[in-house]
């Protein structure tokens, strides 16, 4: 069948390819995203849609608020330490999955679980995995000895509470975390293993660099924009992220020990009802991440170039 | 410098007798070349004694020492590779400088040793760029430069250059066996291209199947060949065989001659009928048929001779070698 001819012109044809994508860009990110951003210089409220403008009012009031400071805070921990493991991890997982092994397609296909999962199902196995009564890892503490009676490592309670003490409840809220970019992370990192030769790295072998020097000095230059990408990536998700906090602690134990901005966006915004200053509060990432983005994408170029 | 022993050495993988029994003694300065086919097991062979893969039999011993279960790093070799292998994200100076580096050397010496090393082979202009900036004929000299700088017990070339285009391939063929006389470096030398063979190797073990089929010195590989794969291997065009009272004799295409250029009586005359001619302006190949076998000849009569032509040619007794048709050793008489 011939396409009609006026199809057949680029000048047709190209915005006609480009409309649905531009559509979807502009009505589900470019217009929240204004009207979050004009929201965050205004009084809205879910119960009063009429608003008058009223400048920085939001912002300022945001940060004196030291809810504000410590979710931001925790948004930091939360997204370091889980970036800081994720990389860690991946290179433990990929110099394992990059070796010949029997019954590797069994531990491969148990790694690039979590990605297939639902990230909300996922964690709500997590919150079992952590109940406070029911923990099925407290019950293995419990039976290893270390946990439950007076002398124990652990403490005398027969439960560690997981999520309902401050520290714990963000280790464990940083685990569920990494456990879900992990596989992503991965399958990035083996396959920009498999783009450097192996004879640059047998060069290196035979040149006398051990595994770490090798590792730091050869593997990591050259993986550098694979890497970048990964942190970018997982940076972006995790700063921006709040379906494993909330789903695990709505922001708690008190007082707000795992709130991160996303979450405090949300229960200002959405649960609270004060949409401007959950606007406020979302706004606050854009030029940090507009930032991450810029640097990441910067070091992503330089090492393609050399 | 060191002699390097091998002793049964074998390696299999999942089945594949990738390298199956192989004995060489390599002498202290000694220029070895490993010719074969592709999958005849040379490179398994260097990359075993490189210390990239692990025997799955026999002893590698380096000046006295077993050095089986050694790191490559401890084992005193240096490796050329193929690709050349050079770190992408290092200059010239960083590849080179990097086993020295390693090593923890004082920098001022390795400055010394990287300009030693560079002047060798003519590189030391090129210390500040990158790999990526420079032609294939110098990266094969930074790859050869990084592996002499840490003065090498033993040098190991996996096809250095078979990356280089026809003309550079001849010098650097040259150099390479200059600077290695220089250094007086024991070395082993991978290769597929029996013209590299010849030219370089102080001798030739010529392998086959993961087997060396023989070793010998250049002259003795062409001349006095062990068996028919040896004879047929090496030489380009590769020797004739023709079957002749229950032996196979074979010949080199050299050898067999139009019958004016061989009035001596002691030569066996035969006739070939002419298939083609090439004309490679110093000399001729003859594509033809002795009886049902077809053979090459290689003269530099001119004889216009054409296809279908029939022609008187012989060869002197003393240039035919004869096999053993069921073992394809040869026989000696």
């Amino acid at each position: 069948m011939r396409m009609p001819r006026v199809l057949e012109r680029e000048s047709v044809l190209a915005p006609l390819m480009l409309a649905p994508v531009t559509l979807y860009i502009v009505l589900l990110v470019g217009f929240p995203f204004l009207m979050a951003f004009v929201y965050s210089f205004s009084n809205v409220t879910v119960g009063n849609p009429q608003f008058h403008m009223i400048g920085f009012g939001n912002f300022t009031a945001v940060l004196r608020d030291p809810t504000f400071l410590k979710s931001l805070m925790n948004t930091c921990v939360f997204t370091f330490t889980s970036i800081a493991l994720v990389l860690v991890l991946s290179n433990m997982l990929t110099e394992l999955l990059m070796r010949e092994f029997r019954f590797k397609w069994l531990i491969r296909f148990l790694i690039m679980l979590p990605w297939t999962a639902p990230i909300a199902l996922g964690t709500i196995g997590f919150l079992w995995f952590l109940d406070s009564v029911f923990s099925p890892i407290d019950w293995l503490l419990r039976t290893w000895g270390l946990l439950g009676k007076p002398h124990d490592i652990l403490g005398p309670m027969s439960n560690l509470y997981w999520l309902g003490r401050p520290g714990l409840a963000m280790a464990s809220v940083i685990v569920v975390h990494v456990w879900r970019l992990l596989p992503l992370a991965t399958m990035i990192r083996i396959a920009g293993m498999n783009s450097i030769p192996r004879e640059v790295i047998e060069a290196a072998q035979v040149d006398g660099a051990g595994y770490y020097r090798r590792l730091f000095q050869i593997i990591l230059p050259l993986l550098l924009p694979v890497i970048s990408v990964t942190v970018l990536f997982s940076t972006l998700f995790t700063f921006t992220d709040m379906t494993v906090v909330w789903v695990l602690t709505k922001g708690g134990p008190p007082d707000n020990s795992t709130q991160v901005l996303a979450s405090l966006a949300f229960l200002k915004g959405i649960q609270g009802g004060d949409l401007a200053q959950g606007a406020a509060v979302a706004i606050f990432f854009f030029p940090v991440l507009a930032g991450v983005a810029a640097v990441v994408l910067r070091i992503a170029k330089k090492a393609v170039v050399t | 410098m060191a002699n390097v022993h091998l002793a049964g050495i074998k390696k299999h993988f999942e089945g594949v007798k990738a390298v199956d029994g192989i004995d060489l003694e390599i002498s202290d300065g000694e220029f070895l070349v490993l010719l074969g086919p592709s999958g005849s097991g040379k490179t398994t062979l260097m990359r075993l004694v490189a210390g990239l893969e692990k025997p799955t039999a026999g002893n590698i011993i380096i000046d006295g020492q077993t050095v089986n279960d050694l790191a490559p790093r401890d084992r005193g070799i240096a490796m050329v590779f193929q690709s050349y292998a050079l770190y992408p994200h290092k200059t010239v100076f960083g590849n080179i400088s990097f086993p020295l580096t390693v090593e923890g050397m004082p920098r001022e010496e390795i400055k010394k040793k990287v300009a030693w090393a560079a002047g060798l082979l003519g590189i030391g202009h090129l210390l500040d760029r990158m790999p990526s900036r420079i032609s294939g004929g110098e990266r094969q000299r930074v790859a050869i430069a990084r592996a002499l700088v840490r003065r090498p017990k033993v040098l190991l070339m996996d096809e250095p250059l078979s990356n280089l285009d026809a003309k550079v391939r001849h010098t650097a063929r040259e150099e390479l066996k200059l600077f290695q006389r220089e250094i007086n470096v024991t070395t082993i030398y991978v290769t597929h291209d029996q013209a590299e063979a010849m030219g370089l190797g102080d001798r030739i073990a010529v392998m086959h199947e993961g087997t060396v089929r023989q070793i010998g010195t250049p002259d003795s590989i062409y001349n006095d060949p062990q068996n028919m794969f040896v004879a047929g291997f090496v030489g380009i065009p590769p020797m004739n065989f023709m079957e002749q009272e229950g032996v196979i004799i074979g010949f080199r295409p050299e050898a067999l001659l139009p019958e004016e250029a061989l009035p001596d009586k002691d030569c066996m005359r035969l006739r070939l009928l002419v298939e083609r001619v090439e004309d490679l302006g110093s000399h001729r190949l003859v594509y033809g048929t002795i009886g049902t076998a077809k053979v090459i000849a290689n003269h530099s009569f001119r004889l216009n001779l054409k296809e279908g032509d029939e022609h008187e040619f012989a060869i002197c007794s003393r240039e035919v070698r004869r096999f053993d048709p069921k073992t394809g050793e040869r026989i000696r008489p």
